[in-house]
């Protein structure tokens, strides 16, 4: 079945992405220094191709990955009520969350989609991140059961791509109240006996690990992601002592058995393909990257 | 009488008309009643202008007040033949959490609680109420075991949060609250929660996760304490007064928010002035809960309940 995988494919990354990625820039990898020119860093999702290290990649980029031929469509999320709390730190939330907007070029910190992974439909959640700390609040909220009803109307299975520091703070109590909101929203997934498969990407931390991010059929997380309920931080300030290396990161847990599976960036589309489709009883997969659904395979992949 | 920081001059006037009542003891012939009887009316005019409008940071500390009726406090009153249930069956039992089965007006009922003990012993053994993952794991076993056999239950919130410890976490403790808000979303009987004092964050919501939710009149719940949203957001946990203000974590806003059914009222002074009339009042407001559930099938408890959470928010604090 290895016919189709040295189709490439086409550079539409870029075109799909509405962050500006500024030409002839450098991003030097956190974890071991090196320079990364940005398209390489790009074409190799965002995974440092000198010491692996996963750096953050926003769900249009991610879903532009998965999905065959890069394309998908966006599902609706309803529109929750804007500064529920009428809340105010040292700048009002209104101010933050348009700021946050115009420096990601999203609406919010979740993007849901449907599409083809493999030639297997799906619906996809993604949280973003760069949008306020991927914090969970009543749009996050609103996102996921909106990914979920949808999946159930489809008969499709959910993915999640989890993201977070924790409860949008500026949403109190409603943040929190996206626990038990979400959790709905997975059992409607079970009920309707649709796999459920998370990734948790580095971080994920607080009340979405508490709620959406640890239900799922199959719990996948990116190499050396922070996941935990409480930070390293709090926990140093409780207890009083270092934390061993390594503590809370995904190898970690998986040694724990709080996760299935640890797997690197560049094998996760196969890997989610695999199991999606036992799951729902499909036949194996045509493997590598595909075309657009509709499209036909190009003629040196049909052979 | 243990006095909070904002009772201070209330705490001067008491201990003036004790301290003059004393001197009586000790000095027979000397009359002192009309002098402290005089203070004892200041007192309470001091009093109910104090808690005529507490201030939400103040409501956190009324909220945290070491005499306020705990967990306990309300199983030994309210409940009869209460019969401890422990363990997860995994590892461990956590004293953080009680529960159990008992008796609620007669009929059998489950009941769960944070319980953050009352003095220094108690308080390590029940590890200040903030629960391992064990204490969310056995609550969800009891749960289960009260869905198998038709029992209502009743939670109980008080906890500052889940511990945020190296064991804790090893052991699972966002999958553990995680599992407990499942569970609480699952049973087809009767639950209903009382926010008795601290309701601190995932730690309460996988408790909390009710067909009614009633909070007493200067309990707090909240996504996190104010001093840690004050050091987030102000950088600097000092601001938690103004932290407090503005996450609206009080019974009388998480009322007009919809996040809660209904507030139950406590004696002038805060819950700590008047523990046997609180209990009882939470007893009625328990009782009350239960009525209005009784005779619903469990499919319609378990959709109820769920419909409840999806709605939440949807209309923010014009709800
Ligand atoms: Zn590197």
């Amino acid at each position: 079945m290895n016919w189709i995988s040295n189709y490439v494919r086409p550079k539409i990354n870029s075109l799909f992405s509405r962050r500006e990625v500024p030409e002839n820039l450098w991003t030097k990898c956190p974890e071991c220094g090196t320079m990364l020119f940005h398209r390489e860093l790009a074409a190799n999702l965002n995974v440092c191709t000198s010491c692996d290290h996963h750096m953050a990649i926003s769900p249009r980029d991610r879903f532009t990955a998965l999905f065959d031929g890069g394309v998908f469509v966006e599902v609706k999320v309803p529109e929750p009520v804007v500064d529920p709390l009428h809340f105010r730190d040292q700048k009002k939330y209104p101010d933050r969350l348009k700021a946050a907007q115009k420096a990601t070029g999203e609406k919010e910190a979740m993007l849901v989609a449907e599409g083809e992974m493999g030639r297997t439909p799906i619906v996809a959640v993604g949280q973003d991140f760069s949008f306020m700390a991927g914090s969970m609040g009543m749009f996050v909220g609103n996102a996921i059961i909106a990914a979920a009803e949808r999946a159930v109307k489809l008969k499709r299975p959910l993915i999640l791509f989890s993201a977070a520091g924790g409860a949008r703070m500026q949403e109190g109590i409603l943040s929190l109240m996206q626990m038990p909101r979400t959790t709905v929203a997975v059992q409607m997934l079970k009920e309707a006996n649709l796999p459920y498969v998370v990734v948790l990407t580095h971080p994920t931390t607080g009340g979405v690990t508490a709620s959406y991010a640890m239900l799922g059929d199959v719990q996948i997380a990116e190499p050396n992601a922070l996941i935990c309920f409480a930070g390293p931080r709090v926990i140093e300030q409780t207890i009083r002592e270092k934390l061993p290396e390594g503590f809370q990161r995904a190898e970690y847990l998986l040694d724990h058995g709080m996760l299935d599976r640890v797997t690197h960036r560049k094998n996760l589309r196969e890997e989610l393909i695999t199991i999606v489709r036992m799951l729902t009883g499909q036949s194996p997969a045509v493997k590598g990257d595909l075309p657009a659904p509709g499209v036909p395979l190009p003629a040196e992949a049909r052979e | 009488m243990n006095y909070l920081e904002f009772e201070k001059p209330l705490a001067e006037i008491e201990g003036k008309a004790e301290e003059l009542r004393a001197m009586a003891r000790s000095n027979t012939g000397m009359d002192v009643s009309k002098e402290a009887e005089a203070l004892d009316r200041k007192a309470d005019v001091l009093l109910k202008d104090l808690y005529k409008s507490l201030t939400p940071w103040q409501k956190c500390q009324v909220a945290r007040h070491p005499d306020r009726p705990h967990t306990k406090d309300y199983i030994d009153a309210l409940f009869t033949e209460y019969t401890a249930l422990a363990g997860d069956r995994g590892f461990s039992d956590d004293h953080a959490v009680m529960g159990g089965l008992a008796r609620f007006n007669d009929a059998p009922v489950v009941v769960i609680g944070h319980e953050k003990g009352n003095d220094t012993k108690s308080r390590i053994e029940r590890n200040f109420g903030m629960a391992r993952p064990e204490g969310y794991r056995k609550a969800v076993r009891l749960m289960e075991m009260a869905d198998r056999f038709r029992l209502p239950v009743i939670t109980l919130i008080d906890t500052p949060g889940a511990y945020p410890g190296k064991g804790a976490e090893e052991r699972g403790q966002a999958e553990a609250i995680a599992r407990s808000t499942e569970k609480c979303l699952q049973i087809g009987v009767p639950l209903v929660s009382v926010v008795i004092g601290e309701g601190g964050s995932g730690g309460a919501v996988a408790f909390a996760t009710a067909n009614r939710v009633a909070m007493l009149e200067h309990s707090v719940y909240s996504v996190i304490t104010p001093e840690g949203c004050a050091s987030i957001l102000w950088k600097d946990a000092e601001k938690m007064r103004e932290a407090a203000e503005a996450m609206r974590l009080t019974a009388q806003e998480l009322q007009k928010l919809g996040v809660i059914d209904r507030i139950v009222k406590e004696p002038l002074g805060g819950a700590q002035r008047g523990r046997k009339e609180t209990i009882e009042a939470v007893g009625k407001a328990i009782e009350t809960m239960l009525k209005e559930l009784t005779g619903k099938k469990p499919d319609a408890l378990v959709r109820d309940r769920r419909q409840k959470f999806l709605d939440m928010g949807s209309k923010g604090l014009a709800a």
